[in-house]
Formats: C-alpha cells, sequence, structure tokens
C-alpha cells in the first residue's frame, strides 16, 4: 500500500496529534463522573467547562450557549424536532434541496410520517445551476405557519456557501427560529455567531480533527428549546447522559487548534486547492467545476471529469493511495447520482464523472503535485475504454426506447 | 468501499479486450449515459464462424468494466450459438461472484451480447425493446424484469433493483415491480399445482410429509441462495418447529425470514393454521442441561 494522500476530509478528518495528546488522560486515570460530589469525580467538570469555553471561542458566543451531543446528525435532529415541540402551532419546515442526509431525511420522515402520524409539511428550496441558495423562493416560501427553516452553511458536496446572514434576517424579520447545519463550515469560515442573526448552528468533531462521536449544538440564548434525549440534569437539562468527558475534551482542544489555523486554511490551504483544481483542470479536457468557485469552503473542489464514471476514477486513484470521494450513483450503491449535483441541474454525463477532493492543513504542495501527474492518464485510460466522448461514438440506444 | 474480489479488480485494473474492432460482424450498445453505464460489444468470427476477436468499450463503474472484459474471455473461440448460451450468472461466476447491488452490470453484459447477436442474425431484438416500461428512470420493461424475476429466483423489489436497476431511481414503480414478482411467483404450474392440493383435506402423515417436502424443495434452497439455511427439528400436528442455521442463525432479520419465507409459504402451501418457531437457540426439553448452567 503506497503512502495515503487524503483528499476526502469533508468526510472525516485525521485527529490531530494534540487532540489526542488532549484526550488521553481521560481515558486512563481522569475516568470520573464530572456529577460526582467527590474530589475525584469533580475535578473532571473544570475540563469540560474549559471544552465549553473552546468551542464557543471558534463560535463566537458565550459558553452557556453550547450543548455538547454525540455527532453532527444528533445536533441538527435535537435543533429542527426541539423548534417543532416549542411552536406546536407551526407546522412548516423550510430547508433546501441540497441539505446533509441529516437536515434531509429527517424533515422527510416528519413530513412523511416515517415515525407515526406526518408532523409538519416541508418546503425544500431550490439552488440554481451554481449551486447558490435562491433567497427570492426562500422569501416565498415563509409564512406564518413555518416553525423553523434549517439551511446549511457550506454544502458538503461543492463547497458554497450560503447566505445565512440574509436567511437568518429574514427568519428574525418574522420571529422564526432559524437553524444552520455549520458542519463543514466551522473551522473554516470565521464567524462570530453573537452578532448573527442564527438561533441554532449543529457543528461536528471530526471534521474538524477530533474524533468522531462528539459533535456540539450552538443555541442562542433567548431561543426556546425542547431536549430531545431526556434524562438527567447533564448540559443544564438540555441533553441527558453522562458526558463523554474524553470526546467533548478532544473537541475543545480540536476547536482551539481550529481556530488557530483558520488562517491557514484561508490562505495555504485555498492556494493548494486553486492550483490542484487549475492544473487538473488544464491536464484534462471536458472538465468543470460543480458551483460557484468565488463564494466557497477554501478547502473544497468538485470536479467532473465528462464521458466517464467516478468509482472508476477513485478505485484507480486508490491505487496510487489517494483518497477522494465521488458524486456518483456508484460509488453508493444507490442508482442515481448525488443529489446535490442533480439539485443544480448538473447533466448526467458529468454527474456521474464528478470527483470532490477536501483538503486539510496537512496536506502538502507535493500531495498535490502527485495528484496532478496521476489523474490525467487515468481520465484518459478510462475514457479509452468509454464508448463516448469522441468523434464517431456510436449513436446511444437507451434500453426500452 | 465495494468488496470486490480479486478477479473483479484485476479485469478492471488491467482489461485485456478493451477497445475497438473495425469492421465488426457484430456490433451492440446498450445502457446510457444517463443511466450510468453502457457497453459497447464488437465481435469479428473467422472463416469457421468461430469467434476471433471481441473488443468493448464501457462506462461504468469497475463492476461494468471488468464484467465487459469477463465477457469476453468467455465468448472468445465459440460459436455464435454456443456463446449465445451464456448468461449474466455466467459473468458473475467467472469473476468468483459480484456484490449483489451491482449484478446488473453482469446482466448489461448479457444484454449486450444477446442485442450483438440477434442483430447479426437480422431479428429484432425482443429482450428490451419489446413490452411496457416499467421502470422510467432507466427504462426498464417488464419483459426484462419478468425474465430476471424467473431466472433468479427474485423475491422483493431491492432484488430486482440490484439484478436490473428498476426501481433505483424515483422508486414510483415498486408497486408495480412487486405486482410482477407475485404474478410471477403465484402463476407457475408447479405453484398452483401446489396451491390446488392444498384445498384438500389431508391426514397428519400427509401434511408431515408435505411439510417436509416444501422445506427441501423451496424453503431451504431460497435461505442457501443467501448463506442462510434451516433444519427441520420436529412436527407436532400444525406446530413446525426449525433451527435456523448459517447466516440465518444470527441474522438480525431472522424472526422476518422466519415469519416471511418460511411460515406464510407453509400456510399458503399446506395449512393456513401451521405455526413456525425457532428452536434453534433452545435445547430440547428432554436434554438433561449441562452442569453449572442456569435453568
Amino acid at each position: 500500500m503506497p503512502d495515503v494522500i487524503y483528499l476526502d476530509n469533508n468526510a472525516t478528518t485525521a485527529v490531530a496529534p494534540e487532540v489526542r495528546e488532549a484526550m488521553l488522560p481521560f481515558l486512563t486515570d481522569l475516568y470520573g463522573n464530572p456529577s460526582s460530589i467527590h474530589t475525584f469525580g469533580g475535578q473532571v467538570m473544570k475540563h469540560v467547562d474549559r471544552a465549553r469555553e473552546q468551542v464557543a471561542d471558534l463560535l463566537g458566543c458565550h459558553p452557556t450557549e453550547v450543548i455538547f451531543t454525540s455527532c453532527g446528525t444528533e445536533s441538527d435532529s435535537t435543533a429542527i424536532t426541539s423548534a417543532l415541540a416549542c411552536w406546536p402551532e407551526r407546522r412548516h419546515v423550510i430547508t433546501s434541496r441540497v441539505e446533509h442526509p441529516a437536515v434531509l431525511n429527517l424533515c422527510q420522515a416528519l413530513a412523511t410520517g416515517a415515525h407515526g402520524r406526518p408532523v409538519c409539511r416541508v418546503t425544500q428550496v431550490p439552488v440554481n445551476a451554481a449551486g447558490e441558495f435562491d433567497l427570492p423562493a426562500f422569501g416565498d416560501a415563509l409564512d406564518d405557519d413555518t416553525a423553523v427553516v434549517s439551511v446549511m452553511w457550506a454544502n458538503n458536496e461543492t463547497g458554497v456557501l450560503f447566505p445565512v446572514e440574509d436567511v437568518g434576517a429574514l427568519c428574525r424579520d418574522r420571529g422564526i427560529v432559524f437553524h444552520t447545519d455549520a458542519i463543514q463550515a466551522v473551522g473554516k469560515v470565521p464567524m462570530n455567531v453573537a452578532d448573527l442573526p442564527i438561533d441554532m448552528l449543529s457543528l461536528s468533531g471530526h471534521k474538524l480533527h477530533a474524533p468522531k462521536g462528539v459533535g456540539a449544538l450552538y443555541v442562542q440564548r433567548g431561543t426556546r428549546f425542547s431536549p430531545m434525549m431526556i434524562g438527567g440534569h447533564q448540559e443544564q437539562n438540555r441533553r441527558g447522559g453522562t458526558e463523554s468527558v474524553p470526546l467533548i475534551v478532544a473537541l475543545g482542544k480540536a476547536a482551539e487548534l481550529a481556530k488557530a489555523n483558520l488562517e491557514k486554511e484561508n490562505t495555504q490551504v485555498r492556494a493548494l486547492r486553486d492550483r490542484l483544481e487549475r492544473k487538473l483542470l488544464a491536464a484534462a479536457p471536458d472538465a468543470r467545476v460543480n458551483g460557484r468557485t468565488d463564494l466557497r469552503l477554501p478547502n473544497t473542489t468538485n470536479i467532473s471529469f465528462e464521458y466517464v464514471e467516478g468509482e472508476a476514477i477513485l478505485l484507480m486513484l486508490d491505487q496510487y493511495g489517494i483518497c477522494a470521494s465521488s458524486g456518483s450513483a456508484c460509488t453508493t450503491g444507490s442508482l442515481e447520482p448525488s443529489h446535490v449535483l442533480r439539485a443544480m441541474g448538473v447533466p448526467f454525463t458529468a454527474a456521474h464523472g464528478s470527483i470532490r477532493f477536501s483538503l486539510s492543513v496537512y496536506n502538502t504542495q507535493k500531495e498535490m503535485d502527485r495528484v496532478v501527474e496521476v489523474l490525467p492518464p487515468i481520465i484518459r485510460r478510462l475514457r479509452e475504454i468509454s464508448p463516448f466522448g469522441r468523434e464517431g461514438s456510436p449513436a446511444v440506444e437507451t434500453i426500452g426506447s | 468501499m465495494w468488496d470486490y474480489t480479486e478477479k473483479v479488480r484485476e479485469h478492471f485494473l488491467h482489461p485485456k479486450h478493451a477497445g475497438e474492432i473495425e469492421n465488426p460482424d457484430l456490433d451492440a450498445t446498450v445502457g446510457n449515459i444517463t443511466c450510468g453505464d453502457a457497453l459497447r460489444l464488437m465481435v469479428k468470427l473467422d472463416d469457421a464462424g468461430r469467434i476471433a476477436d471481441a473488443r468493448f468499450q464501457t462506462f461504468g463503474c469497475a463492476s461494468a468494466i471488468a464484467s465487459s472484459d469477463a465477457l469476453i474471455d468467455l465468448i472468445m473461440g465459440k460459436t455464435v450459438e454456443e456463446a449465445e448460451a451464456i448468461t449474466n450468472d455466467d459473468i458473475a461466476e467467472y469473476l468468483d461472484g459480484l456484490p449483489e447491488a451491482k449484478m446488473h452490470c453482469s446482466v448489461m453484459g448479457m444484454e449486450a451480447l444477446q442485442k450483438a447477436i440477434a442483430r447479426y442474425r437480422h431479428k429484432p431484438f425482443t429482450l428490451e425493446d419489446e413490452g411496457k416500461i416499467v421502470c422510467r428512470c432507466f427504462g426498464v420493461t417488464d419483459k426484462l424484469i419478468e425474465k430476471i424475476v424467473r431466472e433468479h429466483n427474485l423475491h422483493t423489489v431491492d432484488q430486482v433493483t440490484h439484478f436490473t436497476k428498476a426501481g433505483g431511481g424515483c422508486r414510483g414503480c415498486h408497486r408495480e415491480i412487486m405486482k410482477i414478482i407475485e404474478r410471477m411467483h403465484g402463476s407457475s404450474p408447479e405453484h398452483a399445482a401446489k396451491v390446488r392440493q392444498r384445498q384438500e383435506p389431508m391426514t397428519n402423515l400427509e401434511r408431515i410429509r408435505r411439510i417436509q417436502q416444501i422445506i427441501e424443495d423451496d424453503i431451504r434452497p431460497m435461505l442457501q441462495a443467501d448463506g442462510g439455511d434451516l433444519e427441520l427439528v420436529d412436527i407436532d400436528g400444525r406446530h413446525v418447529k426449525v433451527a435456523l442455521r448459517g447466516h440465518c442463525a444470527w441474522c438480525r432479520a431472522k424472526d422476518f425470514t422466519l415469519k416471511g419465507a418460511v411460515e406464510d409459504r407453509l400456510r399458503e402451501l399446506v395449512d393456513p393454521e401451521i405455526v413456525v418457531d425457532d428452536v434453534g437457540g433452545r435445547l430440547p426439553d428432554d436434554t438433561p442441561a449441562p452442569k453449572g448452567r442456569h435453568a
């Protein structure tokens, strides 16, 4: 197995060495329960408090506004179900067509009554061909029945940023709760949520170089809240369950590192990404970037290579230890390509051949050079095998036509 | 990550037969770029009518490319008549198996071959061109679904999707696919005969024999196909005691298998009052409990 070149950081990230160090004592000696009255357990609580401050510092909020959860999905679920529980007379949820399944499938389940009676109706706001959120359509969808709006800050597949400030302002005008899934944005986009019209915000540890199994939900002071996990008094009665101290400490440390690396993400990582993208587009004809390229995460590029299929590209890259992902249908076992690319109206020919590279501060120029060296010949090779994309290609007949 | 066999990886990374042939004797393309996979098969015959050379061009994932290459390995040197007998199972077997969700890749290989042969004989290609489109997303007809359900003894919509892609898009045709499955399994002559038999009164001995026979002929092969198995432990009147084995013994869907696949089938074909229980995890009543074990 060659050395791994890891370019799939929107899927998950490596645990930072500093993070691993910070959490280790809580897996060995400091195993006490932070709620205990004795010194041995109670001393652990101040580390949980410290982690809460670190996360609050990254987001730009007060520590009491941070609730620790087990993952980003739990944060999303808590936010949306809380708003519906707190506003029982309002039965409308607005989201976008390109949300992560954590939001999309939850809303669908609530709307279809997958777990009982339908709870609400759902509007999915469309995006345009550049992956931009349709703000006028969103404005039209808002009504007095709307309980909560959940719109992501940055899209995980394309990296395109959404106008959360404008969306939040429209919600504020009508007194509607606004939640944003900021799982991809936190640590990459500078933010000061105290100054923004955002009521709730989800983040996930393992996208920030903390381990899997920890997340957080920001709930702005004054926002009505109803817990999803009911149990003990932990997290000020907002999330029952004994605190996972090692993971919470890890998330705290990861948040501190993320804040320190924020500038690097937007200079060094952005430069690596831009150069990789430019070189790949120059070396491979019939390639295009999906989504607008200016307002986007600094670490993400989503490139479609026409006439070839994404899974085949990924498995050939895998031979060189290069890790990326694809919006192709075949990579997931579903038969349709990514819902994000379809919502953008990317042609099927391009959607099947889409490859996402997502970088981190640990990537190097040398690694980018390797990708630029290896990928164009793979595309050429697969295009040689493909019946499409050259002069004299056969007229393609559709099954059943 | 797909769990591909070494053979799939080998044929994907180093296909021997990718390319084009000028003026091929047989030539057909199936699938299309919007569906996510397509295969063009070109074949050259020698003077004796044997396949002297064959090439493929494939747009698709690793298993689609590997299936195309395997297909050509299988048909090389054969006559058109011999090649015609090759099925998608032969392709999958040659590759030491494909993940079930990728079986449609082997079906695409078989379709390309059959279409190429039909064209060579100047016959209309009937497998996919005839019939009514059931799945609009992937353009799959009732004829193809019927054929695959029959050949592979499929029982669920998911299985049909894995083999043909039908139902994998908007899901609007799931009811229609279910109806085809019911029609196919409900209308076979053996099935009709078995249901007819049920109408007649039977003795205890007959009932036991029939239960044994259905378990052996129908139920065990179906479970074995998924890596499971079942053992008949006892029949007490209408109470059938079985032990699930293999994958079935620890499968999370085992209650569903027991009630859905075993009990429903026996009720349908033997007696509507049959109750099936899994006694596999328990010791028979007359076996003394081993020492130290709590009752």
